[in-house]
């Protein structure tokens, strides 16, 4: 098995990306896009931007005059050309027609699938959850409509190499934005990629094969691919694999108790031969905490503290659940609705550029409940919540109908026949309404402020967030809503002087740190991958194996377990003709050898109806011919031992003697026995027979 | 070990449906139906078969509920809340959300017939908050060895047939199910697996029927023309399955024909149940599915709430009450105000439980009903039979049956003589044997056993790697019955003849193990000893002219070693001619086919020939071969063919 870590990515948006090779198949694990290397970019200058027009002071921002002295970045350091879309380095340097199969984890980790399936020679087989692919599929047309902007503002381009990625374009590129584009080690020019067509994305998703929940997918009799839920987002799920060299487990962003998607189940991922742990969401907040501490590896335990861990990991284990995280979760969103309230009483508009699913949907709910609750003002309950997106609708309408990806609670409502989100009877009473575009006439016709708005797109360079930025950056009365994760002074660039409050909000998006050891204890498996960079302690057991890895770092591991299994039907085996030789009874073995749902099969085959060729075919030992003369006599074969040397007759080494029997009735034939070898020659077919069944009573033989 | 089968109900019969399957060492319930014909202790399955103390939760694995039809969960909350049994119990999200308003309808209506109360609401909700809901082809592990699944089988939202593995073990219970996608369903979808049992419902196991679009046209005009004469349409239906099906007909209908008269439904239940469908809509027909972003089709527009003060209400309408099949409650109430007006129309479900009023109303023509000793009802409406079953019929079993292919079948949910026919059928067409036991009998079949041994390296590699080969197993049957079943999963096929060169061998206390025969003699610590066979074959020469009467025998090496050649030559052109097996290789100095190898023979004594008094020597060149065991048909198929020709030289 050889494992290679492509991409450690980045939190929620940017999940890891990784490259397994199982049984001798290559798996992809996720396909995402880097969007937040997008700052790089401007937005669509405000001169495109319609209604929402602000005056703007900017001339001929295209041309930069070279420079050397750093300053203050500004935002005409951005690159105004039409932007392309940062991929995953590495995956670049594989051939796309070597890969076997693609693992989607979720719909994150499926925006840069395009991107593959469109390159030549690509004929993986692709897996996801139907959901995943569904609202991959949906933010991906999202990012296609949002981007057109773009093709309209710079007009159609000629399909080379855009001017930013020229050398001398890139040389003058502010080192801020030179690291982003080039990457630390001035490498990944080769990772940008000009964005996919709506044509690109139908095919895509035409590709993916989807699963339903723990739905079993066979790869080529071989490989057994089963997704189950992570918890990360509705239809994400973690992957266990089997084949006939055992089963694999892997774990990418998984958070244990969700508002929205289904739990973490870490269940069905116990007591694997493998597991590939890929969740770095915890890498962040390392970073943060430990700024000052040293630089360690993974803390493996000594195994003193770890007999008396090993008293409590059970309970451990069980508390894992419980202090999931969700009411921290609720207060962060308690958090963002009262300050929305305290912007719209002032007078001010909110803009939430918040582009996860969960959060997006259970800040309606809650949102709805403040605003109706809220006291102070009459008004409040007439303050619209608009979200803008292409495809806002047909994801609202979609998460109604997937009760199977949600979470208990929500399931819940199903069973007792109540929509599963608020945002279905806010919709119906018009408290929320849905526009499909900043410009549509609709919205024109009912905008009304202040204002709660939801808008793509996070990194505030796509969709309707950029024109309502520009609307209502330079009043302090607004608030702007944004993701962790961004580098939020980078992405203000084009909105400077920002005068908006702004709230830049973390959720969870992954295995905290303190649940790694207990979570391991639980799943057990026999070995582990675990990335270097976390440091964290991760003993778990005296016997198990544990390899760490790096980024871009091919790891191999021995074969995980030491002997294949094969099936032998019953009824086959029955028929097997079974000799004893000393200790051993053995048979030799007919039928045919499947491959069947990743378990070798040996089935009787079409061709076992043959069974009248019985000869055994493999001897060894040494013959007694007293013996022999007996068996022969046994069946009317009469015959005498005729002790020459070999080489009389048949010119043979004097070394290699041959002890003659020679046959007289009821025809001629003759045995010839040398030491590893016996002939018999015999003009009859008959005799011949009879003759080799004699040599198989005084040989071993099967 | 055997497979073993006890139907506690639906044996020979439609309804309570109940069929406890042993499998080794685990024991599942399928399906804890009720039977709507009785009001006695036949209703429910007998139980105490499953337990004589009672003890259903040591009895039981997991209990498997397919569908929310009352002939199959209506036990359940007795079961599980009355009787106690506190195992797994498994449905489809669709069945767990939809069953307790079935549950509850049902009774709400046992309440109102004076009948003795079985399971209270109470013990509804209870029941179903102990259900572990599941989706399609979710592979659910009940516990280490008992693996079960679902797969859609149409019938009513929700229904699914399940699959469960125990070991090697596998069985197919399909509840009820359609392989035709109606109105509102797609068609039953399973994938081709490898079962020792298939249990399969039979209802329909004599009849095969016609368009389903015709029944729907009869039963739109029979509506329509009543609706437009101001007469009222009465549909009595269970709350859930056929009243949205024909819901969504009249939507259409109303829509196309732009019809204004009302739709109600009975109770706000019903709509209720309309909003489940609206959040279940991945479980409906591809079509309806598709639609459900611009307009969820379970939105019904026409649709309205119905209440009492409507029933003499002037004007034509349409009323969708519960219960079905007229077996009381707020349809019979409305239906004895109905009947005597000649004016309006009663439709019918394909199939009434005997001792219903709709039971009566369909068999003859009554023109009176005694619905008691003092109540008669005078009859004088219209009845329409609305035929359209959710039911698969007599193909589409077969065609299920064909393309599962198990080793048995055994048949429920039907009645005896047309289940006795289709038993025929499997047998004599499909060579299965089949069984349909009555309710309490036991049906005990063997299963397929697997012997598990360790398989070396070198025998996996030996026999996978070059001569790799796809077969693929299960042409789609895609019939005329419109049955979609997924294509089986596919297999690697490996040549048989490498199979037959490795060896299980089995010692005391020790996994068996298969190993290539290579390894055999390592492992024994012994010596091959090869065992082969040998003869100096004469073949007569026919001299052409040409070459004069040159003995080829003689001893004029320089001439010979070119015939040598030659004779090679055309032994093989012979060969060829004649053997139909074997692959014929020409190495110059010999020619080999497998492990036989022959060539010629110039000794003037030879050990391989066993005769020396052979005549006229001149004539015949001697062609020494030899063969291993593993050879020795084809071999003296060879010789034969030697023997008997005559090589010509030019
Ligand atoms: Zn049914
Ligand atoms: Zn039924
Ligand atoms: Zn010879």
């Amino acid at each position: 098995m050889e494992f290679t870590c492509l991409s450690k990515g980045d939190g929620f948006h940017f999940p890891p990306c990784s490259m397994l090779n199982l049984c001798g198949f290559r798996i992809l694990l996720d396909c995402p896009i880097d969007f937040s290397a997008l700052t790089i970019f401007s937005p669509v200058p405000p001169a495109f931007s319609g209604r929402f027009d602000v005056e703007s002071s900017q001339t001929e921002p295209v041309v930069r005059k070279r420079q050397r002295i750093e300053k203050q970045l500004d935002a005409n350091d951005l690159i105004f050309e039409e932007p392309w879309y940062k991929t995953v380095k590495s995956l670049h340097l594989w051939d796309a027609s070597f890969i076997d199969i693609v693992l989607i984890s979720s719909p994150m980790g499926m925006l840069g699938l395009p991107f593959l399936t469109r390159s030549k020679g690509f004929a993986a087989k692709v897996y996801a959850t139907e959901a995943t692919s569904r609202i991959g599929q949906l933010l991906m047309e999202d990012l296609v409509s949002m981007h057109m902007e773009f093709r309209q503002f710079y007009g159609p381009k000629d399909s080379g190499c855009p001017q930013w990625m020229r050398w001398e374009e890139l040389q003058v590129l502010p080192s801020a934005l030179k690291e982003i584009a080039l990457g630390k080690d001035c490498e990944e020019l080769g990772a940008w990629m000009p964005l996919y067509s709506a044509a690109d994305v139908k095919d895509c998703t035409r590709r993916v094969q989807t699963l339903k929940y723990a739905e079993e997918a066979c790869y080529n009799g071989t490989l057994i691919i089963k997704p189950f839920s992570s918890g990360l987002e509705i239809g994400a799920c973690n992957w266990t694999i089997s084949c006939p060299q055992g089963n694999t487990a892997c774990i990418s962003n998984s958070i244990f108790g969700s508002s929205h998607a289904m739990e973490f189940d870490y269940d069905a991922l116990q007591g694997n031969d493998l597991l590939v742990y890929s969740d770095f969401s915890s890498l962040k907040t390392m970073e943060d905490a430990e700024n000052n501490t040293n630089n360690f590896g993974p803390v493996t335990g000594t195994s003193s503290n770890l007999r008396e861990e090993d008293n409590h990991w059970q309970e451990a284990a069980a508390t894992l659940l419980k202090n999931d995280g969700t009411s921290e979760e609720a207060e962060k969103l308690a958090f963002i609705c009262t300050c929305s309230i305290d912007s719209v009483k002032a007078g001010g508009s909110v803009l939430i550029a918040i582009d996860r699913l969960g959060i997006l949907l259970q800040l309606l709910e809650q949102l709805s409940i403040f605003l109706e609750s809220s006291t102070l003002s009459v008004d409040l309950d007439h303050v619209p919540v608009y979200i803008i997106s292409s495809v806002a609708e047909k994801l609202l309408a979609y998460m109604n109908i997937i009760p199977e990806w949600l979470c208990k609670q929500r399931q819940e409502k199903l069973f007792s026949g109540e929509p599963l989100f608020g945002h279905v009877k806010l919709m119906k009473e018009r408290k929320i309404q849905v526009f499909s575009a900043v410009h549509s006439p609709e919205l024109l016709k009912n905008w009304q402020e202040p204002c709660i708005v939801f808008s793509p797109h996070w990194s505030l360079r796509l969709g309707a967030v950029v024109h309502l930025l520009r609307r209502w950056c330079s009043d302090q009365n607004s608030l702007l809503v944004l993701e962790s994760g961004l580098d939020a002074n980078m992405a203000l660039l084009p909105f400077k002087p920002m005068e908006m409050k702004i709230l830049q909000c973390s959720f969870t998006s992954g295995i905290g740190l303190q649940k790694v050891q207990p979570l391991l204890k639980t799943l057990q498996p026999k070995s582990l991958l675990f990335p270097k960079d976390l440091r964290c302690p991760i003993k778990f057991s005296e016997s198990n194996k544990i390899y760490l890895y790096h980024e871009n770092e091919m790891l191999c591991i021995p074969r995980m377990n030491h002997s294949t299994e094969i099936e032998i039907v019953t009824d086959l085996a029955y028929t097997f003709k079974v000799k004893s030789w000393k200790q051993e009874s053995m048979s030799r073995l007919r039928g045919e050898l499947f491959m069947e749902h990743g378990k070798y099969r040996l089935l009787s085959g079409s061709k076992t109806a043959n069974s009248q060729q019985q000869r055994l075919l493999l001897h060894w030992g040494s013959p007694d011919l007293e013996k022999l003369l007996t068996e022969l006599s046994k069946k009317g074969i009469d015959g005498s031992i005729k002790q020459v040397n070999g080489g009389a007759i048949d010119g043979a080494e004097p070394e290699n003697p041959a002890t003659t029997l020679l046959v007289h009735h009821p025809s001629k034939a003759l045995i010839e026995v040398r030491e590893a070898c016996t002939v018999i020659t015999a003009a009859d077919e008959n005799l011949a027979s009879q003759i080799s069944d004699a040599m198989d009573s005084v040989l071993g033989g099967i | 070990m055997p497979i073993e089968c006890l139907v506690l109900g639906a044996g020979q019969e439609v309804g309570k449906s109940c069929v406890v399957v042993s499998i080794n060492g685990k024991r599942i319930m399928f399906d804890c139906g009720m039977h709507m014909g009785y009001a006695d202790s036949n209703r429910y399955p007998d139980f105490s078969r499953i337990s004589d103390a009672g003890d259903f939760n040591s009895a039981l694995s997991c209990v498997i509920i397919t569908h929310f039809h009352l002939d199959h969960i209506g036990a359940l909350p007795y079961f599980t809340q009355v009787l106690g049994y506190k195992g797994p119990v498994y449905m489809t999200y669709p069945t767990k959300a939809l069953a307790p308003i079935m549950l509850e309808d049902y009774r709400k209506n046992m309440d109102r017939r004076g009948e003795e109360e079985q399971f209270t609401s109470q013990h509804i909700e209870e029941c179903m908050k102990r259900v572990i809901a599941v989706d399609l082809k979710q592979t659910v592990q009940v516990d280490k060895d008992l693996q079960i699944r679902a797969y859609y089988a149409g019938h009513v939202l929700g229904a699914a047939m399940f699959y469960a593995k125990v070991g090697d073990a596998a069985i197919v219970y399909t509840g009820d199910y359609n392989t035709i996608a109606d109105r509102h369903l797609g068609a039953a979808q399973i994938e081709r697996l490898q079962l020792d049992l298939l249990i399969t419902e039979s209802t329909y196991a004599n009849s095969v029927r016609d368009s389903k679009y015709n029944r729907e046209g009869e039963f739109l005009k029979a509506v329509h023309k009543c609706v437009a004469a101001g007469g009222k349409v009465l549909i009595p239906t269970f709350a859930l399955g056929r009243a949205q099906e024909i819901c969504l007909l009249l939507e259409d209908y109303w829509e196309r024909m732009n019809l204004k008269v009302p739709i109600y439904f009975s109770a706000g239940l019903t709509i209720q149940a309309n909003m489940y469908y609206k959040m279940l809509v991945n479980w409906t027909s591809q079509k309806v599915k598709e639609t459900y972003v611009t307009h969820n089709a379970f939105d019904f527009k026409h649709v309205q709430t119905f209440d009492r003060s409507l029933i003499n209400a002037p004007g034509p309408c349409v009323l969708f009450a519960t219960p079905g099949m007229l077996s009381g409650g707020y349809s019979l109430e409305v239906f004895m105000q109905w009947a005597p007006c000649e004016g309006n129309l009663v439709t019918l479900p394909g199939y009434c439980v005997v001792g219903t009023i709709g039971y009566k109303l369909m068999s003859g023509k009554p023109t009176r009903i005694n619905l008691d000793k003092d109540t008669q009802i005078d009859v004088r409406c219209q009845v329409h039979q609305l035929s359209f079953s959710a039911h698969t019929d007599a193909k589409g079993i077969m065609d299920l049956v064909k393309f599962l292919s198990p080793k048995n079948a055994i048949l429920v949910h039907g009645e005896k003589p047309k289940m006795a026919i289709l038993k025929e059928r499997i047998e004599s067409e499909l060579g299965i044997p089949c069984f349909y036991p009555a309710n309490n009998e036991t049906v005990s079949i063997s299963s397929t056993g697997h012997v598990k041994a360790h398989a070396s390296d070198t025998f996996i590699q030996r026999c996978l790697s070059p001569n790799f080969k796809f077969l693929k197993c299960g042409v789609p049957d895609k019939s005329a019955s419109g049955s979609k079943c997924t294509e089986g999963i596919s297999r690697l096929q490996v040549v048989d003849e490498r199979v037959a060169d490795s060896i299980l061998v089995e010692q005391k206390c020790k996994k068996a193990k298969v190993i290539h025969q290579d390894e055999l003699l390592l492992m024994l610590g012994e010596k091959e000893h090869e065992v082969k066979f040998a003869y100096c074959c004469p073949i007569r020469i026919e001299k052409s002219v040409q070459t004069g009467s040159k003995d080829l025998s003689s001893t004029d090496n320089q001439h010979l070693g070119l015939d040598k050649r030659s004779l090679l030559e055309l032994l093989s052109v012979k060969l060829s001619n004649k053997l139909s097996e074997g692959n014929i290789q020409d190495f110059g100095e010999h020619l080999q086919i497998e492990s036989f190898h022959v060539s010629v023979c110039l000794k003037d004594k030879c050990s391989h020939r066993t005769s020396n008094s052979i005549e006229n020597q001149s004539e015949l060149v001697f062609f020494c071969c030899n063969w291993s065991v593993a050879d020795e048909k084809l071999a003296w198929n060879i010789i034969s063919i030697m023997e008997c020709c005559t090589l010509n030289t030019t």
